[in-house]
């Protein structure tokens, strides 16, 4: 087995009492005090996750081939803003999901999956040849703050960076750090991703930390957080064998590149888009206590007509929630359905989600 | 007189005369954290010993619960649907899973002890 690798906050999760696991090839905290209170602690007050485990790189030289690969249009993508965007391969499967920024004066700016990066860099270097350039940030870690007093923790520290609205990004000093700070995050609630140099990464933490609004949260908390969110989880939610057709995903292609098809597999997708997909992914509601994990058989009539791929308990909802993939004519909301929990059959309904609403930060 | 024994797995079954009511001790509980949802047998039921009798749901995660002796399922701790929290609250008390009827003295005598659990989880 291949010795797990550390991000620059690991010294402080152990001082701060956090369970350990291996993700990603990370050694991660996966929760401090308990998942419940973390994820409740989020959502009343702010949490920060270390997330530097996910890959930061920047592009510089000719934009188009970064552009051929996405599904963003660059030239919406001003100075200080920032997008969700999609790696497709050339068949219009998903690769990875990504944000896209132009944080500061010196090109665009990416955050990827961290059990994806290796792939996707690769991929990148690959395809832009001579005609850009890619340069993996190993030297950053990403912190991310979330939660209703995100906005108060950073007003604190940064006025400038707590103007910022719901995908904005730019440089700051933050309590004396030379960052980025980008206003997005993976929970549903308002919040702050910074990137930040290895070696200022425990202190800034620690500052962060030293505000009574602020307590760590691990992974644990943030996988319950962006279930509730409706937010999908790559490699679960959505992977190289679905579109983004399938995977409720078609908002994350600019319309611009939809009109010129000029992403990867547009064919293919703009067709499927016509024509209706075989499955969509929804959320999925139980009406019962038991919840219902990945893997999980949606059944309607004795008949297999879907799978869960995240599911869990959503402590925000108060009960079981879950998404998946269902054939199309049953994706409709209000559509009940049975999973298929250890051989028993669960009552459950296909929902809209967010489970609960997202409450970004618009200004 | 009660007598309690305790498994690997770390199941604890009380036993007074040829009844026994078994949980999950204090320390699977807080490896499990928070308790979400408990599936528990029907009554009537009867397992081998180390047959898998339950199942507890954690906000991350799923596991078993084992049959720390063979016997027939006699009562369930019905509370534990409305109130799942208590395997974390009182995991030796409130938070009990199920009451067997033991059919075997002899797989309850070769259970560990407190002393010996103790020495197991370290």
């Amino acid at each position: 087995m291949t010795e797990l690798l550390r991000t620059p906050l690991h010294d402080l999760h152990l001082e701060l009492g956090a369970k350990m696991v291996p993700f990603a090839g990370y050694d991660m905290p996966v929760q401090y005090e308990g998942v419940m209170a973390e994820h409740n602690h989020t959502r009343e007050a702010a949490g920060l996750f270390d997330v530097s485990h996910m890959g930061q790189a920047r592009v510089t030289g000719d934009e188009a081939a970064l552009e051929a690969l996405i599904t963003a249009d660059l030239s919406q993508i001003g100075p200080g803003e920032q997008k969700y965007s999609l790696l497709l391969n050339d068949e219009g499967g998903v690769m990875d999901d990504l944000m896209v920024s132009r944080p500061d004066g010196r090109g665009v700016f990416l955050v990827v999956n961290a059990a994806c990066k290796a792939n996707d860099f690769a991929h990148m270097a690959s395809r832009f040849g001579d005609r850009a350039g890619l340069t993996v940030l190993s030297d950053r870690a990403l912190l991310a703050l979330q939660g209703p007093q995100a906005h108060g923790v950073m007003e604190a520290l940064c006025p400038p960076a707590a103007k910022l609205i719901f995908m904005q990004a730019g440089r700051f000093s933050l309590a004396g750090f030379d960052v980025l700070i980008f206003r997005s995050g993976y929970t549903g609630e308002d919040g702050f991703e910074i990137s930040v140099p290895n070696a200022d990464a425990d202190a800034l933490a620690r500052v962060l930390l030293a505000d009574d609004r602020v307590k760590p949260i691990g992974l644990g908390a943030r996988d319950s957080l962006r279930l509730e969110a409706g937010l999908c989880l790559y490699g679960h939610d959505m992977d190289e064998t679905r579109t983004p057709v399938e995977a409720a995903l078609m908002w994350a292609v600019a319309k611009s590149r939809r009109e010129r098809a000029d992403f990867p597999g547009a064919e293919r997708i703009l067709a499927e888009r016509a024509a209706g997909a075989k499955e969509k992914r929804v959320g999925l509601l139980l009406k019962d206590r038991a919840p219902a994990r990945e893997g999980t058989e949606i059944v309607v009539g004795g008949e297999r007509v879907g799978i869960v791929t995240s599911g869990g308990f959503g402590p925000t909802v108060g009960g079981p929630i879950a998404m998946g993939y269902v054939r199309a004519d049953l994706a409709a909301p209000g559509t009940p359905v049975d999973l298929m929990v250890r051989g028993k059959a669960r009552a459950a309904e296909i929902v809209k989600t967010p489970f609960v609403a997202q409450r970004y930060y618009r200004g | 007189m009660s007598q309690t024994r305790f498994t690997e797995d770390h199941e604890w079954i009380r036993v007074d005369g040829a009844e026994g009511v078994v949980g999950i001790t204090a320390y699977a509980a807080e490896q499990l954290g928070d308790v979400v949802f408990v599936e528990l047998p029907e009554v009537g039921k009867t397992f081998a010993k180390g047959d898998e009798i339950a199942v507890v749901e954690s906000v991350k995660a799923a596991s078993e619960i084992y049959a720390p002796v063979a016997g027939e399922i006699i009562a369930v701790n019905d509370a534990l649907e409305g109130e799942p929290a208590k395997v974390n609250e009182a995991p030796d008390g409130e938070g009990w899973f199920v009451k067997i009827k033991v059919s075997d003295a002899g797989e309850f005598a070769a259970l560990m002890d407190q002393a010996a659990y103790d020495a197991h989880i370290g």
